[in-house]
């Protein structure tokens, strides 16, 4: 039975790297600079989620405080650029 | 792959599906931020795997957590609190930005304006 949880936490970490091989690609080539940083939003949810399956797999909560951070820092690095979309400065 | 072998096989097969199903989730929001044309439809389809992928995968990590340990482990739903507090945050902030930018000369993707 361990078997089928470990192909299906190797087909979960594929389809995220797919996920986030999509948000780079928005990232790289979105045409305006909102685009990017909705990509660049998506790309940290997706690697938050990737760091908690990396978590299910070795079995340690190590992970799960990094997954935390990870998506903290996301949240914050995303609204600081929307702010600086916003007003052309992040501290005013 | 060390310490997956003591695992009861209902938590087995809940994280599994779990897994499978959130990722899946996930992968199908960031094809949809691939795909969709303008930016205001764009901004929709990641929210899916934000929202439905996280708790989906946050589900799996406890219910395997709390299996492995045999003690209920409840520190997963920091993320899941953290998560759909902020998203609706973010969209909000970044849809303003977009608006303010638009409307400084360049409407060409603004929507029903066609």
């Amino acid at each position: 039975m361990s078997t089928m949880l470990a192909w299906s936490i190797a087909a979960a970490q594929i389809l995220l790297s797919l996920a986030m091989a999509c948000a780079a690609f928005r990232i790289l080539w979105g045409p305006r600079a909102q685009d990017r940083v909705v990509g660049f939003d998506t790309l940290s949810v997706n690697a938050m989620l990737l760091l908690l399956a990396f978590g299910i797999r070795s079995g340690s909560t190590l992970y799960f405080e990094s997954a935390l951070i990870v998506g903290l820092l996301g949240f914050v690095s995303t609204v600081a650029l929307a702010k600086f979309l916003l007003r052309g400065e992040v501290i005013e | 792959m060390s310490e997956v072998t003591d695992v009861p096989s209902l938590a087995t097969v809940l994280t599994a599906t779990l897994l499978i199903g959130g990722a899946a989730m996930t992968l199908i929001g960031s094809f949809g931020l691939l795909r969709l044309r303008g930016f205001y439809q764009r901004v929709h389809a990641p929210t899916l795997g934000t929202t439905l992928g996280t708790i989906f995968i946050t589900t799996a990590s406890m219910i395997y957590f709390s299996a492995l340990g045999t003690r209920p482990v409840l520190h997963e739903l920091l993320v899941i609190v953290f998560v759909t507090t902020t998203t609706p945050i973010t969209l909000m902030v970044l849809v303003r930005a977009a608006r303010f930018r638009d409307g400084a000369g360049n409407e060409r993707d603004l929507p029903g304006e066609k």
